[in-house]
């Protein structure tokens, strides 16, 4: 039967969010981005919403509930609150997600339970590499094998919470297969250099690292999935859905301001809603942005069903990379010269917003 | 409640089974059909008519089968709306002039279903659920001077105490079916009128005006852009008399605000307009499908698992027709699901048949720019689904008039507060 009504739980759970986005990230957003520092208490209120641990298995003491479809309702209503703590909440994901999906029974066992600690854990996962034309499929780092060894050597950028991360998950291609893998590496190991923060023009609240790798040697066992190894098309596809999903809780964001502002906003004796120019972008937004949360649904959903979601994945990922700069642009326009000053959000989302075309791999559900 | 994309599997059955008669009785009638503007598809009409006319009576069936012993009627859901989505979505995808040629109540049912009592729906669509010969409906709102303004329509509705009939008098342009539900037919028109002018929005009724009703003649006939197999009449109405309760809904001119008159023709579209959507999607696939059937033809593959940089210009074009549509039929699919739950859907309609409307014409017109030469020629259809679909972003609200409807249900604004 086609519903589009998420069920009591799932309600539940956006209802949080919703309070924690309005009342927790909202009022610190603005400040963490002209810091270039994380709201630290936010990400902590953040972490007791228990999204990670929900998707846990319960054998291991999680609630072994990991449905793509309730982590894209969960995604947008973070990033409705604020993208870069958002993002900074949900990084252990990055890690934790495809050890649920693809670890041996002894990574899991062995990683897992960090994440059912009441503070935060740092944990995340490399997959962009520097330079400009990335191709997530044909990766400059390679992992090659030897004596039961693993050696990776390369360079990745955009990693997020790189510096403090207990542990992180690295793909790269392996050289024998060609296939990318990906290798769960701790901190601390000899050859992993991590540099200094990189500088972005938006999600500046999140810290992210360009980190090397040098002759990084990780035993076997280290590789996602042991021997029968992981798929790496999955993981990149529910990557693509709860990028996508952040996307679209962006411009909701910069949406609803904007309307909210062309209301109360008189030029000419009349809010300035009241002309069809504005208010056509306005309802304009409105339909982009249900349509690219319908594309987001559906991918999701086919995913928990188990099924084939690739091309669904990735449609909803271009889809919602357009439509969040569109409506973020259009977010900025409505509120005039208001819109480029900083104190009012909707050039944050605007920044925050180009940014989803290149953040691939930097979410997961 | 729970979010899901599953289509129940006998609506799949039947998707299926009309993709076959899309594919039979529409396609390989499309271009001659098209060439020869006024001549009728005679074979998709008798392969339709038996179908539609058991499914019309299957309908009122429902209406007089008596209420469960146990008083409470239990209230299932229903995909009846789900089914018509993806059953119009088909048959436009075999030829969407063709498929506004269907033989049944057709908008005019819509708004019997809306605003109809159950008496009346018995007695105006009973001629749709029996016989061997085909029968049509229509609906016209539209004037000369009334088109997105359909509010400050001219058509007068004037009760004659002495004969106890309603006198109309006006004339109705671009009306689907026209011709077939007055002249072709034992069919019928819901037309609405006003019973006083003065009360403007309150004052608006509709009528069923049926075949052979002395005073009511067909005028124009007109030829078009695409959809030319669609029978596209002006009506006439020179005092024509028709009975009393041959009005649907209350004659009273509501004193207040609610003008419930109006509201019936709004209603009508939130049912419509999915449809109109759906029509469109079907025309957008069969562009769709084509362009991508011939760029395989010639080694061209579209891909998934490639970056931005990786794409050639066709592949991109390509893959944004790909994401327009299925963008466009989830909001479709949303606006169906919402009715067929019994949620309230005016917002979700008009969102899904613009954005629908918006992306097919868009999709019909770039195959035509990627087929070069062979996509302007008439040898192919792609052209000829380039003209079909643009009328979607004209009828039943045009882009701006729907625009103009989200517009207002975001802001919260009045018709005077957003003009
Ligand atoms: C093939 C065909 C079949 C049809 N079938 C039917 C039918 O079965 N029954 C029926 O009743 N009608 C039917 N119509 C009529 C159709 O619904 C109207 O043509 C349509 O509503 C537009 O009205 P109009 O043509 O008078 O254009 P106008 O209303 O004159 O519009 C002209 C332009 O102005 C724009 N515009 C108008 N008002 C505004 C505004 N307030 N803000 C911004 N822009 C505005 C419009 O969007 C449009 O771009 C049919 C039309 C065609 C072509």
């Amino acid at each position: 039967m086609v519903s589009f009504t998420p069920t009591d739980e799932q309600q539940l759970l956006l209802d949080t969010i919703r309070r924690y986005a309005v009342n927790d990230m909202r009022g610190a957003a603005h400040e963490a981005d002209e810091a270039s520092e994380p709201a630290h208490d936010v990400v902590r209120t953040g972490w007791q919403l228990g999204l990670i641990p929900s998707a846990i298995p319960e054998e291991l003491g999680g609630f072994g509930e990991m449905s793509a479809l309730t982590g894209v309702l969960a995604a947008e209503e973070l990033a409705f609150g604020d993208l870069a703590t958002a993002m900074h909440v949900l990084t252990p994901a990055l890690f934790a997600y495809p050890l649920v999906l693809f670890g041996t029974a002894e990574q899991r066992e062995n990683w897992l339970p960090l994440f059912l600690e009441e503070r935060f854990v740092p944990a995340t996962a490399a997959l962009l590499e520097p330079g400009i034309f990335f191709d997530p499929y044909d990766l400059s780092t390679q992992a090659s094998s030897a004596d039961g060894q693993i050696c990776l050597n390369g360079a990745k950028a955009y990693v997020p919470l790189a510096e403090n991360a207990r542990v992180m998950l690295v793909y790269a291609r392996n050289v024998e297969t060609g296939s990318v893998d990906a290798y769960i590496v701790e901190k601390g190991t000899d050859g992993v250099q991590i540099e200094k923060r990189e500088q972005m023009m938006g999600l500046r609240a999140l810290p992210t690292y360009r980190v090397h790798f040098n002759n990084v040697v990780v035993d076997a066992s280290a590789r996602l999935g042991g021997a029968v190894g992981s798929d790496f098309t999955v993981l990149l596809n529910r990557s693509h859905v709860a990028l996508a999903a952040l996307a679209v809780g962006v411009a909701r964001a910069s949406y609803e301001y904007a309307r909210d502002y062309a209301k109360q906003r008189v030029q000419f004796g009349k809010p300035i809603a009241q002309n069809q120019s504005i208010a056509f972008m306005l309802a304009e937004a409105a339909i982009e942005i249900d349509a690219a949360r319908l594309l987001v649904w559906e991918a999701a959903w086919k995913l928990d069903q188990g099924e084939d979601a690739a091309r669904e994945a990735y449609l909803a990922k271009q889809y919602a990379d357009q439509m969040v700069l569109k409506v973020a642009d259009a977010g900025v326009q409505v509120l005039g010269g208001y819109g480029f000053i900083r104190e009012y959000p909707v050039e944050r989302w605007l920044r925050n917003g180009r940014g989803f075309p290149t953040f691939t791999g930097m979410a997961m559900v | 409640m729970a979010i899901s994309f599953e289509i129940p599997e006998n609506v799949q059955q039947m998707t299926q089974a009309t993709a076959f008669m899309a594919q039979t009785y529409m396609r390989p009638y499309s271009r001659q059909l098209d060439e020869n503007e006024h001549e009728r598809p005679k074979e998709f009409v008798e392969a339709m008519w038996p179908i539609l006319r058991d499914q019309q009576k299957a309908t009122l069936d429902k209406l007089t089968r008596p209420a469960n012993g146990d008083g409470e009627k239990k209230k299932r859901s229903s995909a009846a709306n789900l089914r018509l989505m993806l059953l119009v979505e088909q048959l436009a995808w075999g030829d969407a002039g063709v498929y506004l040629c269907l033989p049944s109540a057709g908008l005019g049912g819509f708004a019997i279903e809306a605003v109809g009592t159950t008496e009346q729906k018995l007695r105006f669509l009973s001629r749709f659920a029996e016989g061997d010969k085909p029968v049509w409906g229509a609906m016209a709102i539209t004037e000369p001077g009334a088109g997105s303004d359909n509010s400050s329509m001219s058509t007068t509705a004037v009760f004659d105490e002495a004969t106890n009939e309603w006198v109309l008098n006006g004339e109705k342009i671009f009306i689907t079916s026209g011709k077939l539900a007055l002249e072709e037919s034992n069919g019928l028109v819901v037309v609405w009128a006003t019973v006083n002018k003065a009360a403007g929005r309150a004052g608006i009724k509709s009528f069923i005006v049926e075949a052979g009703t002395p005073g009511v003649s067909i005028g124009k006939v007109e030829i078009k852009h695409g959809i030319r197999a669609s029978d596209t009449a002006s009506i006439v109405f020179n005092n024509a008399r028709i009975p009393a309760d041959n009005i649907l809904g209350s004659a009273e001119v509501q004193a207040t605000k609610e003008d419930k008159g109006f509201k019936g023709a709004m209603a009508t579209f939130d049912a419509s307009r999915p449809i109109v959507a759906a029509s469109a999607l079907g025309v957008g696939r069969a562009s769709l499908e084509f362009v991508k059937e011939k760029l395989a033809k010639n080694g061209i593959e579209i891909p998934h698992n490639l970056p931005y940089h990786k794409l050639t210009a066709i592949q991109r074009d390509v893959l944004e027709m790909e994401a327009q549509w299925k963008a466009a039929y989830l909001l479709t699919l949303r606006s169906v699901a919402m009715m067929d739950e019994g949620i309230h859907n005016s917002l979700e309609a008009s969102m899904a048949k613009l954005k629908a409307a918006r992306a097919c014409s868009w999709i019909a017109q770039k195959t035509v720019e990627i087929l070069g030469q062979m996509g302007y020629s008439r040898e192919w259809l792609a052209e000829k689904w380039m003209r079909d679909s643009r009328i979607a972003q004209i009828y039943e609200g045009t882009d701006q008039i729907n625009t103009l409807i989200i517009a207002r249900r975001i802001l919260d604004y009045t018709r005077r507060e957003l003009a």
